[in-house]
């Protein structure tokens, strides 16, 4: 038997990479900004996003791409917003996926109505492990990180947390019921990402949600510019 | 389940090389950043690659540390935990040399398949 070495060389990621920024190049063509948003499952992306669209963007338009494995129900709750809303299940492909990757939501873009809005926000699959690995065409990455998730979790999914350019600590509201030291979330934060931008905020309540949406607002403004 | 998508580009990565060729051997190179489980991959490789070019397959990780270096005190140090914080100035304003790495370096094929090469199976004597 005769064994020959060959020399690859190449992330292993780089197929993904090459659809995504494929993807990227399309959003540009139709002015659209795209925000991958990620959390844990039940961390509040889709309670975050219903209380920042609840009062519109200005003159911005948005649309969610949603992120399921299975179910349309976040979906249901965007649309009762008026806001337009793709659904997009990662169960018909490979059985399931915990996330998305480049190639899916390439699969979801002839159902995008990317005339109609100038910012997409792609609501990941609830997960703090994969997502961090696939890029899928986005400008700006950030995630929500609950305070019922305890104050460790920037240490236990280091990846996910320096991946993401502004991360929203939700459920503040709930701060009196909870034995929560914030103080050693953010002291994590920074330790794992020194720098990042961050905002505490409850859904719930609006509380600081003013500050997500400005900050949607001025990602809307970087469109067509390199991440 | 991170490696099990992992797996998967794995083994896409590796059959475009390979070019057809039956693969015996895949190196890798993985930064110690990626939070890889070294054991989960290679279960995860083992099936994920049946009835492909690299079923049975060695899979080889090569473990790149996470070198950080601080700006302003250029101080180099390997992180042993997720601290990215200069531990002579307290900084934050730091590079990550290494540890972020996840390639396929090489791969071995077989050039020309013998009776040897293929796969064992419980018929054969």
């Amino acid at each position: 038997m005769h064994r020959t070495k060959v020399k690859v060389a190449e992330d292993a990621l780089d197929a993904n990479a090459t659809i995504a920024q494929a993807n990227r190049a399309d959003f540009d063509r139709a002015g659209v900004t795209v925000v991958n948003l990620m959390s844990a499952p039940g961390a509040g992306k889709t309670a975050l996003l219903e209380s920042v669209f609840r009062d519109g963007l200005g003159d911005l338009r948005p649309g969610v791409l949603e992120g399921d494995v299975q179910g349309s129900m976040d979906a249901d709750r965007m649309a009762s917003l008026h806001v337009p809303v793709t659904q997009l299940n990662t169960d018909p492909g490979f059985g399931g996926e915990c996330h998305l990757d480049a190639n899916m939501v390439r699969s979801a873009l002839p159902s995008l109505p990317l005339e109609e809005i100038d910012l997409l926000v792609i609501e990941n699959v609830g997960n703090l492990v994969c997502p961090a690995e696939f890029r899928v065409g986005e400008d700006a990455r950030a995630m929500v990180c609950s305070i019922t998730e305890g104050e460790e979790k920037p240490l236990k999914y280091p990846l996910m947390f320096r991946t993401c350019e502004l991360v929203l600590v939700n459920k503040v509201d709930l701060l009196p019921h909870l034995d929560f030291d914030m103080d050693k979330l953010l002291y994590n934060l920074e330790a794992v990402h020194p720098g990042v931008e961050h905002m505490l905020v409850s859904a719930r309540t609006g509380e600081g949600v003013e500050g997500f949406r400005d900050w949607l607002l001025r990602v809307g403004e970087r469109a067509g510019t390199p991440a | 389940m991170h490696e099990l998508s992992l797996s998967s580009a794995i083994v896409e990565t590796v059959e475009r090389h390979a070019a057809g060729r039956r693969v015996k051997l895949v190196t890798l190179t993985i930064g110690a950043l990626r939070q890889v489980v070294a054991s989960s991959l290679s279960f995860y490789f083992e099936i994920v690659s049946r009835g492909r070019l690299c079923e049975g397959a060695t899979l080889e990780q090569n473990v790149i540390e996470a070198r950080v270096r601080c700006k302003p005190c250029d101080r180099t140090w390997t992180l042993d935990e997720p601290n990215f914080r200069c531990p002579e100035c307290n900084g934050s304003d730091v590079d990550v040399l290494s540890g972020t790495e996840f390639e396929v370096d090489s791969i071995e094929v077989i050039e020309k398949e013998t009776k040897e090469d293929e796969v064992p199976c419980i018929a054969r004597k």
